[in-house]
Order: structure tokens, then C-alpha cells, then sequence
């Protein structure tokens, strides 16, 4: 018989509120097998801690019920605190009683009635409890970064300067992801190439680093230490060893009409290209769904004048298959679509343009050479007009609930900076609030308004109307003058909602890594693990993890690096016991287990077995733990119950159950 | 294929030409509009209180007509549309006003937004298709260009009436095209024209009609289309300099489908029926409808 210590925790008010402690402890003692149940302000605390350690000692407990939060929070303190007093930390069951009964719950009659339930059933499951040793598994010293932004190039070069190698993986032909598309950052309004570049170099250049552009994660497997992943290297048709770099191939291809994804499409490209002149490697891509050679056969102008002889139309996929101990995902952002925002004439007047786009402007590397100018007439604009929070803060379906946190920023910085080149155009910012909480970036702001004379006027417009003239009619409200107001603007730029990159659920998918409704990926927890994913091994750096400006971005990335260094230390890395075990007597050796386990842990053996006399051989199934994450499909799947899950036995779910609904 | 026919007050009055050119047109497309006997007046506007039960009624009596017949319900009026799938609309997802509607009712069988409630348009873009009427045009009305208005109560609250795109619509432009004509896409073509804001303050009324037909004269539209009377009723107090005529959808249909004269016709045979004093049995019991009707115009 079990001797089992029920301890229930107050949390503060946010349990004791709600649910009455003390008839808890006085409903749990009486449960068969408790010897010791007591309440106490704050179990996890030291002092709470201690009470737990003197109980154990002084009733020699065989196994304790923690009533308190989710096992997600506190469990592995109670199952340190139950080892430091020389218990196996596995026969130690917590009860939920916050968040699945005090914070959901308003009447204390009922919460205390379930809360008395889910200690009951916790005390029914730890009685069959059996201690449970860990085992251990290998680290590989190697990481993984998705994504070649500022998020995932600061991560790898944090994660290489601490000695341990990287491979960074990125989708398009050039590391430099977002950042290397803006013209100046705020506050200090450094030019974002001079900052973006030399890191870009350092990156490439760093003997720890190793860069696979134009490619994509294909295949995850295995576990935190020992992940192995499949990465296709797609066919540029440029051989990288021989490319020079030189460039004639893209000033002699013929096919110079696809839209240029690096400029937003305000100018084309030719169909083999390097996204920009400083993109690392500085080796083009062929954009075969675009080349003439690949669409009808003709022309091969490319090949032709490639020196070095490097194109290779022949070029195929390629799939590496690496081992990492760790992975950080930095898939950053896009901007959202607008096509939900005709009011703002989006897609019917090229001289309303979104921010980014008008960062390519401003560019002197961009479509317009830096000078600022309408797309339509390429005349010079005299007034402008923004707009903030176009799908921000958004109440409707079509946008987005949340704050894209850049805007109110990089808006005062356009503002800004246009006032300050072209003194003779107006520019005049429609806002619902101005939110610069930073480092500097009040000041920033303020300096906008006073310094450089930008209107900012709060209140929204509802609609922008392109008027015969070629002019842009905004119609819009002063909230604070009470008034409606009609103004024509040359230019509306549109401060577009910010959202996760599209292929960020594709990824989440293959690494078990939670997101959230918005696609944004979750941390383990919001503020005490904010760069940890809740799947092992997974970290997060950047925007993939909800809205932030570059300061942030590169704090983050720098964090996510420490804790995937904290676990590439680690030569080895203690396993949950927490997995299945087939019972040899009970299993027919179907293979249905085997079927459904996602993690390929279930293989067979041949076994000879002497069965009353006898001997025959049999086939079993046999669970590799180092492999086994405990998930329990194939404890279900099993159709002769020979399948168990060690710590969550069929015998012990059932006993919950039976516990419920007595 | 026969539906279910909601005419509304204001085509039995001021806009008989919007009716009479649907009848005639929905006869050459291939359809019947079989009107609801002992229709009532939907109101005109939709009662936006939640409590509102009263004046959604005559929706719900239409309505479930309708569904007695087994036949989706038509209307061509953009007013009379918008209340009617509104009220349908409550009937399907709102459980207090559709208990208490039913309660009012006592209907042989409770009405729950079973009726499909579709506008004239509709019938054109969903069930005979554009391209299909585009070969039954036999006078197209090529080189005309004419600019779509389609005001609020076709479009908005968009998730409701879920007709097109509020903010860039395309079925009247398509319509346009269907009719070989080209359409004029000018920006204040799904503003409000003001509504029924121009019985009280003319002005507020004015200041936009003004916007929405210089805009649409400044894109170079010689002709405006509408399916609403109240709209038409505005557009023309503009007090702009060019103005643009404002045409029924229906009239242009009606011409290209070579039936305009025709209609007109049985039109002015029923306007003159209606000067000697023989009045149209529907108007007796309408009395009110009649009054109502008459204030939107």
C-alpha cells in the first residue's frame, strides 16, 4: 500500500479564491492511502518546498499529489523538490486545480466540489504509480537556423562564436531577408545596407557557419539533441564554384519582364538574377518558370556568355540529410495582402503604395535610383498622405486583431526623412494612436512633428478616391477637431499589417511547434521562456514569434542562440521514462502500433518463446526509448492491450477515470 | 424557372419602369417572376434594434410565401433586397427573433430563413451567367460608356448580404460588358448617396451626390446605372453642372435585349390606367405603402 502526501496549494487568491482549500485537504485525507494532507500559501515557494521535503521524511510517503497549477508550470519543481527528500520524482502527480478549475470557475461551491474531484482522481493515479528511472540521450554539436534574416544570421553567428557549428537555410537565392530591403532604421536612421551588410560577410565568411541558399527544409525527424533533417537544395542552374559573380549573364538575358520581388514589383527583372547587388552568395539563380531556355528550349544567351562556363540547365533538386542538436526557426515576415482593402485603391492607382514599397523607393539602390517619385508619371509627388494601421488592430475578419508594433516607427522615419530631402512636400500622417515605446523613439517621434512640421492628424480614412486629374482624393475624419476631411494627396502610402512568412505553418508542422491563431509561433511560456518553443530543441528568433523592430529582433536572436548553446554544451541529455513497453505475453505482433507511430520508435523482433512445452518463435514488437516521445497512440491503437505507457498505464488512466465519476 | 416575385411599394409607384422592364427582360431570359399575392410593405429600411420584431414581419410573411411555393424570392429593388435577406438573414441565426417572429406569426409551420432571398442581378451573374446573356443581347449597346452605381444596401454590411466585393465591386461592370458596353470604374461608384438623409438635411444629401457624379462624369461616364429608386432619386437632385443620366439596370437590359419599347409601353398603359382613376387592385389595401413609397421619391 502506497503512503501518499496530498499537498494543496493556495496560489495566492488565485486558487484560495475560488476554491476552498482547507475542504480540499479535508476531503483528500480521507481518500484511501493518504497518511498526510496539508494546505499552505505558496507550495512552490521555499518554505512550501520544505513542507513538502518534512513530510516525506517524517511519513515516509511512498508517492504526493501536488494540488495546484497546470504540470506545465510547476511540475518539475515538485519532482526536484520530491527528489532532494530521496523520492523517485515520478511519483510525484499534480492536480490542476488553477487552470482547469479556479481561474474558469465562479461559484467556490462547485470549483471546491471538482477541485476535490481532480485531487481524488490524482491520488487514484498515483497509487499505481512505479518509480521511473531516466535515461539518456546523445547531443549532436551541431545547429540549425530557418531563415537567413538579421533574426537567423545573429543567431548563427552568436551560436558559431561560441564554437559550435551552423548551417543556416534559406529560401530565397540571398541571405539578408528583410532588413537588407530597407533603406534607413530608426531611431538613429543609420543606413540599414551599412549596418545589414557587413554581417551578411562575417556570416559567410565564418569557417563555423555553412549557408545553404535557395533551399528549404523538407523532412524533420527525431528528438531535441539528436534532430535529423532532410534539406532540398533547389537547382539554380549556376554552378557556385565556377560562377564569378561577374553579372553579364543578367545584362544579356533576353527575358527582362518578371517582376522584381526584391523592389515589391515596382520594377522587373531579368530571368536569372541575384535579388540585389550585395546578395551573398553573390551567385545568381536561373527562375526557371521564367527563362525562355526552360519554356520553350530557344535561347541559352546566358551559357553563351558565361566566361567561366557555369550554367547548368541540367541541374538538379538536391536533398542533404544533416544531424542537429538544436534548432532555431527565424522564418520571419511579409506584409499582408491588400486586395481586402479597396477603399485604399491598392490595386487601382499605382501611386498608392504599402511602406516597404516605399522603402524601395527611397533606396538608392531601388527602382527609382532613390529619388522620390510616383510610379504613374514618375512625377515628383508635393503632397503625401500615410496611413497607419491598414490591417492592424483590425476588428474585422479581413485584417489583424494585433498591433504590427513597427509601423507608428517606420512611418515618423518616411515622414521624417521626406520632409528633410524635400522640404516643399507636405506630408500629412492619419493615425488612431501613436505607440513609440523604445529606446529613443518618443524623441524620435516628437522630433517628426516639431522639428520637421509632419501633420499628424488622428482618425482614420475611409477611403482613398483616384480622381480624373491623376490626383488621389483622401477622405478621411479629425477626431479631435470633429470634422471630416477631403484633401488631395499625389502619393498614399498604406502602413500594412505585418504577418508571419506564409511557409511558417509548413515548418511549425514538421517541427511539432505550436502556433498560435495569428501564425505566430508560441513560446514555451510568454514571459519566462519567451525564445523556447514548447517542443524541445525548437527555438524561436525574430518576427516568426509576433511582432518587433530590428533592436528586438537582434536581442531575440541573440537569446535564442544562448539557449541553443545551453543545450549543445551538454554531451548528453537525460531522457523522459515517461515511454511505451509492449508486454512480450500480451503482443501478436500485428504491427498496428508500429503504423501509427510518429516517430518511428516501434520495430519487431523474432523471438523464441517456450510456451508450455512448446518452443516456438514469435514476433514481437519492441519500443526504442531513446526514440519514444510518450505520446500514447499505440497504446490505443493496440488491439490486444499489449502496449502500455509507462507513467500513464492504462491501469492508471483508468483509475482516474473510475475516481471522476464516483 | 419560376421565383417567387417581391415587386416592393416603390416599383408600383415611382419606379413602375424598374418593374416593368424586369418582367419584360426575366421573359426573354427564360424565367418567371410570379409575384406574391397580398405582399406588404417591407419598410424600407432595416430596424437595426435587436428587439425590433414588429417591422420585420412583413419580411417574414414574404418570406414564407415564398417557401410555401418552393421558390426562391426575388426582388429587383435594392431596398426592398437588402431588408428581405437581412430579415432572412435573423430568421436562420438569430434564435430570440426568430422565436418571437414565429410566435407573432403562427405560421402552419415555423419559418427559420429557409427562403433564398436573390436580387435580380444575381439571377443574372449565378444562374444564367453573364456569358449566356451576352448571346442574348440583340442590340448591344456598343461604345456606350456607362458607369456602374451601386450605393450601400446592395453591398453592405458585406458578411450579410455577401453580393460582391464592398469596396471593389465588379457585378454591375460585368453586366455592363455583358450588355457590349464599356464600363466606367470611377471610385465613389459604392459611396453612399445620402439615402433617406434627404428628406431632413438636402444638403448633407447634395454634398454627396455632387462628389459621386463628378467623379463619375471626370472618368468619363455618359450614362449611370442603379438598381435603387431612392439612389436615382438623389443622384438626379445633384447640383453639379454635367450631369449624367441615371438609368434602372433593367431599362438598359430591357434595350439591349430589344424588348425597351415593348415594356414601355405596357408601362404607360398602366401609368395612364393609373391617372383614370382605375386603380390597380394591389394599391387598395396598400394605402400606406402607397404614402411610404411616395416619400422616397
Amino acid at each position: 500500500m502506497q503512503r501518499i502526501g496530498v499537498f494543496v496549494c493556495h496560489c495566492g487568491s488565485n486558487i484560495a479564491a475560488t476554491v476552498d482549500v482547507k475542504k480540499v485537504v479535508e476531503m483528500a485525507a480521507l481518500e484511501p492511502g493518504v497518511v498526510h494532507a496539508e494546505d499552505y500559501q505558496y507550495m512552490c515557494s521555499e518554505a512550501g518546498q520544505a513542507k513538502i521535503d518534512a513530510a516525506i521524511k517524517e511519513k515516509n510517503l511512498t508517492g504526493i499529489v501536488v494540488c495546484s497549477c497546470s504540470p506545465r508550470m510547476h511540475e518539475t519543481t515538485f519532482r526536484n523538490a520530491a527528489k532532494r527528500a530521496g523520492l523517485n520524482p515520478y511519483m510525484v502527480e499534480i492536480a490542476n486545480i488553477r487552470e482547469h478549475c479556479s481561474w474558469i470557475h465562479k461559484n467556490m461551491e462547485e470549483a471546491t466540489k471538482k477541485a476535490v474531484i481532480l485531487a481524488r482522481a490524482a491520488i487514484a493515479k498515483v497509487s499505481l504509480n512505479t518509480p521511473l528511472q531516466q535515461g539518456e540521450s546523445r547531443v549532436t554539436k551541431r545547429a540549425l537556423v530557418i531563415g537567413g534574416g538579421i533574426a537567423g544570421i545573429q543567431t548563427a553567428l552568436d551560436i558559431a562564436e561560441a564554437g559550435y557549428e551552423v548551417d543556416i537555410v534559406e529560401k530565397t537565392p540571398s541571405i539578408g531577408g528583410r532588413m537588407s530591403q530597407l533603406d534607413k532604421t530608426f531611431p538613429t536612421l543609420d543606413c540599414s545596407a551599412c549596418i545589414l551588410t557587413p554581417k551578411m560577410v562575417e556570416a559567410s565568411a565564418h569557417e563555423k557557419i555553412n549557408i545553404y541558399t535557395y533551399s528549404e527544409v523538407e523532412k524533420v525527424s527525431g528528438f531535441v539533441g539528436d534532430f535529423t533533417v532532410d534539406i532540398r537544395k533547389k537547382a539554380r542552374s549556376v554552378n557556385m564554384d565556377k560562377c564569378t559573380g561577374c553579372g553579364v549573364c543578367q545584362e544579356k538575358c533576353p527575358s527582362k519582364k518578371t517582376p522584381n520581388e526584391f523592389n515589391r514589383g515596382l520594377n522587373t527583372r531579368s530571368a536569372i538574377y541575384t535579388p540585389f547587388a550585395q546578395a551573398i552568395p553573390n551567385v545568381p539563380v536561373i527562375d526557371r518558370e521564367h527563362c525562355t531556355k526552360f519554356k520553350t528550349g530557344k535561347c541559352g544567351v546566358c551559357a553563351k556568355v558565361c566566361q567561366a562556363g557555369a550554367i547548368e540547365y541540367d541541374q538538379q533538386d538536391e536533398i542533404v540529410t544533416e544531424k542537429y542538436g538544436a534548432i532555431v526557426v527565424a522564418t520571419g515576415f511579409d506584409v499582408i495582402k491588400l486586395d481586402q482593402y479597396d477603399e485604399y485603391a491598392y490595386s487601382q492607382s499605382p501611386d498608392v503604395i504599402t511602406s516597404l514599397e516605399l522603402e524601395r523607393i527611397m533606396n538608392a539602390a531601388g527602382p527609382t535610383k532613390g529619388h522620390l517619385e510616383r510610379i504613374s508619371d514618375h512625377k515628383a509627388p508635393k503632397n503625401m498622405v500615410f496611413i497607419q494601421c491598414v490591417g492592424s488592430r483590425c476588428a474585422d475578419k479581413r485584417g489583424k486583431s494585433y498591433c504590427s508594433k513597427i509601423c507608428c516607427m517606420y512611418t515618423a522615419k518616411h515622414a521624417m526623412l521626406i520632409r528633410d530631402k524635400y522640404p516643399d512636400v507636405n506630408v500629412t500622417v492619419f493615425y488612431i494612436d501613436v505607440r513609440t515605446p523604445g529606446k529613443n523613439f518618443d524623441e524620435f517621434y516628437r522630433r517628426a512633428v516639431e522639428e520637421y512640421g509632419v501633420n499628424y492628424i488622428k482618425g482614420q480614412v475611409g477611403k482613398v478616391a483616384p480622381q480624373p486629374n491623376g490626383q488621389l482624393l483622401v477622405q478621411g475624419v479629425d477626431l479631435i477637431d470633429n470634422k471630416q476631411i477631403l484633401m488631395e494627396a499625389d502619393m498614399v502610402v498604406l502602413a500594412a499589417a505585418i504577418e508571419p512568412n506564409k511557409d511558417v505553418r509548413k515548418i511549425a508542422t514538421m517541427l511539432t511547434a505550436s502556433i498560435d491563431t495569428n501564425n505566430f509561433l508560441t513560446e514555451a511560456h510568454p514571459k519566462l521562456r519567451p525564445v523556447e518553443s514548447p517542443t524541445a530543441g525548437v527555438f524561436l528568433s525574430g518576427v516568426c514569434q509576433g511582432p518587433k523592430d530590428i533592436p528586438e529582433t537582434v536581442a531575440q536572436a541573440g537569446a535564442a542562440a544562448v539557449k541553443a548553446i545551453g543545450l549543445l554544451a551538454k554531451d548528453k541529455l537525460l531522457t523522459n521514462p515517461c515511454t511505451a513497453k509492449s508486454d512480450e505475453l500480451l503482443c501478436n505482433g500485428c504491427s498496428t502500433c508500429a503504423n501509427v507511430c510518429p516517430y518511428g520508435a516501434i520495430s519487431y523482433i523474432d523471438k523464441e518463446v517456450n510456451d508450455h512445452g512448446i518452443r516456438e518463435t514469435r514476433h514481437f514488437a519492441q519500443v526504442n526509448s531513446a526514440l519514444c516521445q510518450g505520446c500514447g497512440a499505440c497504446t490505443v491503437a493496440c488491439p490486444s492491450g499489449a502496449m502500455d505507457l509507462q507513467g500513464f498505464s492504462n491501469r492508471q488512466i483508468i483509475a482516474e477515470v473510475d475516481a471522476i465519476c464516483r | 424557372m419560376v421565383y417567387s416575385y417581391y415587386p416592393g411599394c416603390t416599383l408600383k409607384t415611382k419606379a413602375k419602369d424598374l418593374d416593368a422592364y424586369a418582367r419584360a427582360c426575366a421573359k426573354v431570359l427564360g424565367f418567371e417572376l410570379e409575384e406574391l399575392e397580398n405582399w406588404q410593405c417591407c419598410g424600407g429600411v432595416y430596424p437595426l434594434g435587436s428587439d425590433e420584431i414588429a417591422t420585420k414581419l412583413s419580411s417574414v410573411r414574404a418570406l414564407a410565401a415564398a417557401k410555401e411555393k418552393g421558390q426562391d424570392l426575388v426582388t429587383v429593388c435594392a431596398a426592398c433586397h437588402h431588408v428581405l435577406k437581412r430579415v432572412n438573414d435573423d430568421m436562420k441565426n438569430v434564435e430570440d427573433i426568430r422565436f418571437r417572429a414565429n410566435n407573432y406569426m403562427e405560421l402552419d409551420e415555423p419559418y427559420a430563413g429557409e427562403t433564398k432571398v436573390l436580387h435580380f442581378l444575381e439571377i443574372l451573374r449565378d444562374r444564367i451567367g453573364f456569358a449566356a446573356l451576352k448571346d442574348k443581347v440583340v442590340k448591344p449597346l456598343t461604345g456606350r460608356k456607362i458607369g456602374a452605381y451601386y450605393g450601400c444596401l446592395l453591398l453592405r454590411p458585406s458578411d450579410r448580404m455577401q453580393f460582391d466585393d464592398p469596396e471593389n465591386p465588379s457585378i454591375i461592370e460585368d453586366f455592363i460588358r455583358a450588355l457590349g458596353a464599356e464600363p466606367v470604374i470611377y471610385p465613389y461608384r459604392n459611396e453612399c448617396c445620402g439615402g433617406y438623409i434627404s428628406l431632413k438635411e438636402k444638403d448633407m444629401a447634395k454634398n454627396q451626390t455632387d462628389l459621386i457624379m463628378e467623379s463619375a462624369a471626370g472618368m468619363g461616364a455618359e450614362t449611370l446605372v442603379t438598381a435603387c429608386p431612392l439612389c436615382r432619386y438623389n443622384l438626379n437632385q445633384s447640383r453639379t453642372q454635367e450631369k449624367v443620366p441615371v438609368v434602372y439596370f433593367t431599362e438598359l437590359l430591357a434595350e439591349a435585349l430589344g424588348v425597351k419599347a415593348e415594356a414601355a409601353e405596357t408601362n404607360a398603359e398602366a401609368a395612364a390606367d393609373a391617372k383614370g382613376n382605375t386603380k390597380p387592385e394591389a394599391d387598395t389595401d396598400k394605402t400606406e405603402d402607397m404614402q411610404e413609397g411616395g416619400t422616397q421619391s
